[in-house]
């Protein structure tokens, strides 16, 4: 067996509504538009990134969360009907996934081996969160790419923010450990958005963009402050300020899903790509990508210059 | 005065605390105390069900909103839930049975008062697993219809408060017997590996004594105490949500002590800690301690005269604060069934800003009307004056806060010395102002009739 690889890694925000404005069957509510900017950005991410062939598609999504440690999906197939609890009038989606089973036991099983507390989900009935139903969706509306589906610990929430990145520090190391004893090509899915302060009011056309912008200003510095980082490959100095992020922006980040990408690259030093960024009711959403071949083509680069 | 502890809202028969944690309802043979929880839900399920309730409001902290707050209205919500992080313990198959119509009202209520509030009635719309355990222990047969409103996470206490003046807005307009029942843990740290539940206990000892004191207020009824320390709970024992329930509940039931309280069970789950509280209004109740000022911003929930919506405005208790508001709105008018009815088109009693103004007062006993001691001035008088106690303390007040009597008699020759007797017996060591006059009659034939001015 080869020796598997990620391939890819995204920032993918998971507002239903980015659903919802695409008006795909599997989603009941309709809309006449909106967030045109996330979701073009998200095509031309998984024309770039679906062309790798990946044989599988990790997601951290913020919306499982979980109190004892970090669960995955254990089972190979989940369907039903996932109706957000939060914007139940946009998202009322029929998911049908496949679930990379064997994938996930070995990221739990190395992450058991680093002193992290993992489980696998094996309930038939359980309803896969709108986070994981939208990052993958968006991804890849296909659905034809199984999926590893890891919940969000609540650690951070309990404790600190310091304590819960370290944790999904070391998830991501286990999670790339287990990508290459695996021999799969992996694309990682980190389902965050950035600033995360919005609106506590819904306009009655809810894909009027008139209405759409950043809650405030210094929510939006710090949003291009993180993307700076991203798009110039600096992302050691990203993952140490993400802390402060959480506290100033109320950042998403928080939930740990960015930083277990990170380190699942291993904190690439090449630049992200900036396929899209736009608010949501106020937050920040951005699609971002690494693509791992870019820093080999540079090192080639560099070898080929001396 | 506040405007909760008025009697309008007599279809509110109980308040109950409880928590919504799966462990209960699904694993009770794993732990002691989880397993006297279930049986404390039971408990309080079955008196539920006998005291003629006709309407349960559920307020549960695990139903996260984010844009204003959302109204369960379909009639007959149906799934099983298996819970996102206790799905080893099993899964929830239920149909539960909501009332749709006074969601409706009460998402309506709080949309005239400019809050955002959008109705729910989706197929697969996932019910939060505090409000399913809560619904499957009280009301197993669904005998009593069910109203669920949603826990806006970012609402401070205003906005929780407005959303809780809201729903004594609907209740009285629905005019149904209302149990309200709030789904909140207290301390809310939870054990974060796996633990023998055996040995399942409260996360720290800072945490169970802060548990102890809540509960132990809760316990003698002291609900605003409790509302006034929750930010300090929520701060200090991480307490579920900020433990911003208890300022829905109070805006619901009322903003006061005047309840009589009792704590059926406290136990730990996974760390947490689990409290199951009854508390009922008890308007006669004698309190010791006045409520202390208020420290919050006036709410959102404007006060509209007329609709019979009504905000505990706490800076219009100040004489010098918003007093022609407070003369125009409809807060201010007191009247009690524990008091004779009024013979005319008028209340028992008003206040404005700090001062309370009764109407004549006198000896009829309360429902019945009869006339005590027909022309015996000593027992009309200490009938008189019970019945003006009554009202006092019903509009938050007591005679040892009267400070102008004006009285009534209609022999002042035979009755002026024994009335005077009786009089100062009550009135001895408080020393209102007095008049006296002697009137050729009443309207009803009585011998003495009290007019009286009181402090709040």
């Amino acid at each position: 067996m080869n020796k598997g690889e990620i391939v890819g890694g995204l920032l993918a925000p998971h507002p239903p509504h980015i659903v919802y404005g695409e008006n795909h069957w599997r989603n009941e509510p309709k809309s006449e538009c909106g967030w045109e900017v996330l979701r073009w950005g998200y095509e031309r991410a998984r024309k770039h990134f679906l062309a790798k062939k990946p044989d599988v598609l990790l997601v951290h999504s913020p919306h499982w969360q979980t109190v004892i440690g970090h669960h995955f999906l254990g089972l190979p197939e989940f369907h039903g009907l996932s109706v957000d609890p939060i914007f139940p009038n946009l998202f009322r989606f029929q998911y049908d996934l496949k679930v990379d089973v064997e994938l996930a036991e070995l990221i739990a099983e190395e992450g058991r081996n680093d002193g992290l507390n993992t489980k696998m989900m094996c309930n038939p009935n359980f309803r896969v969160d709108y986070g994981t139903i939208v990052s993958c969706h968006m991804m890849n509306p296909e659905w034809d790419i199984p999926i590893v589906g890891i919940s969000s610990n609540n650690s951070p929430y309990y404790f600190s923010n310091e304590m819960g990145q370290a944790q999904m520090v070391k998830l991501g190391q286990a999670t790339r450990r287990a990508i290459e004893k695996s021999g799969r090509r992996a694309i990682l899915l980190a389902s965050n958005t950035l600033s995360h302060r919005h609106f506590t009011t819904e306009p009655d056309i809810p894909e009027d963009m008139s209405r759409e912008h950043v809650y405030e200003h210094s929510g939006y510095l710090w949003d291009m402050q993180v993307l700076d980082l991203m798009r110039s490959g600096r992302t050691k100095e990203l993952i140490a300020i993400l802390p402060e992020f959480m506290d100033h922006a109320v950042s998403e980040v928080k939930a740990g899903s960015l930083a277990w990408m990170l380190s699942a690259l291993n904190f690439p030093d090449y630049a992200g790509e900036v396929y899209g960024y736009w608010t949501v009711i106020g937050t920040g959403n951005a699609v971002v990508g690494w693509d791992p071949q870019l820093r080999e083509k540079a090192v080639s680069q560099v070898v080929t210059a001396n | 005065m506040n405007p909760q502890s008025t009697i309008h809202n007599s279809q509110l028969i109980k308040a109950y605390l409880v928590p919504g944690q799966p462990h209960i309802l699904l694993a009770p043979d794993q732990n002691e105390g989880w397993a006297k929880l279930k049986y404390a839900y039971e408990a309080i399920g079955r008196e539920i069900a006998q005291s003629g309730a006709e309407l349960m409001l559920v307020y549960s902290t695990q139903w996260f909103s984010v844009i204003g707050h959302l109204f369960q209205v379909d009639p007959k919500p149906k799934w099983t839930l298996v819970d996102q992080n206790w799905y080893e313990l099993g899964e929830i198959p239920y149909e539960f049975r909501v009332d749709p119509e006074f969601g409706k009202l009460y998402a309506g209520l709080c949309k005239e008062h400019g809050m955002q509030a959008a109705t729910v009635a989706y197929h697969g719309f996932p019910i939060d697993t505090g409000t399913v355990v809560a619904l499957k222990l009280l009301n197993p047969d669904n005998a009593i219809p069910a109203s669920i409103v949603s826990c806006n996470i970012y609402a401070e206490r205003e906005e929780t408060r407005a959303l809780g003046f809201a729903a004594r807005a609907a209740i009285e307009a629905y005019g149904k017997k209302t149990v309200v029942v709030l789904v909140t843990n207290l301390s809310n740290r939870y054990e974060v590996a796996d633990i023998d539940p055996a040995h399942d206990r409260i996360s720290s000892q800072k945490d169970d004594e802060w548990n102890r004191k809540i509960l132990e207020m809760l316990g003698e009824g002291r609900l605003e105490d409790v509302a006034q320390v929750a930010r300090d709970f929520g701060r200090e024992a991480n307490a579920d949500m900020g433990f911003k329930a208890i300022w829905w509940l109070g805006a619901v039931m009322g903003e006061h002590n005047k309840y009589d309280g009792k704590v059926w069970e406290y136990q730990p789950v996974w760390g947490t800690g689990c409290g199951i509280v009854e508390l009922t209004p008890n308007e006669r109740k004698q309190i010791d301690w006045e409520k202390e000022f208020d420290e919050g911003p006036v709410p959102t929930f404007a006060a509209t005269s007329g609709t019979g919506l009504e905000t505990h405005n706490v800076l219009a208790e100040s004489p010098d604060v918003h007093r022609e508001s407070e003369m125009s709105s409809q807060s201010d008018v007191i009247r009690t069934e524990r008091a004779p009815k009024p013979v005319g088109p008028y209340p028992h009693a008003r206040r404005v800003g700090n001062f309370l103004f009764l109407s004549g007062i006198g000896p009829r006993k309360p429902v019945t009307g009869e006339i005590p001691g027909p022309n015996d001035i000593e027992v009309q008088t200490r009938a008189c004056i019970e019945n003006i106690r009554a009202v006092l303390e019903d509009a938050g007040s007591s005679l040892e806060k009267v400070l102008d009597v004006t009285v009534y008699l209609t022999d002042m020759k035979r009755d002026f010395d024994r009335f005077n007797k009786v009089y100062a017996e009550y009135f001895g060591k408080i020393q209102p102002t007095r008049t006296t006059v002697g009137v050729d009659s009443l309207p009803t034939p009585i011998s003495v009739e009290l007019k009286v001015i009181a402090s709040v």
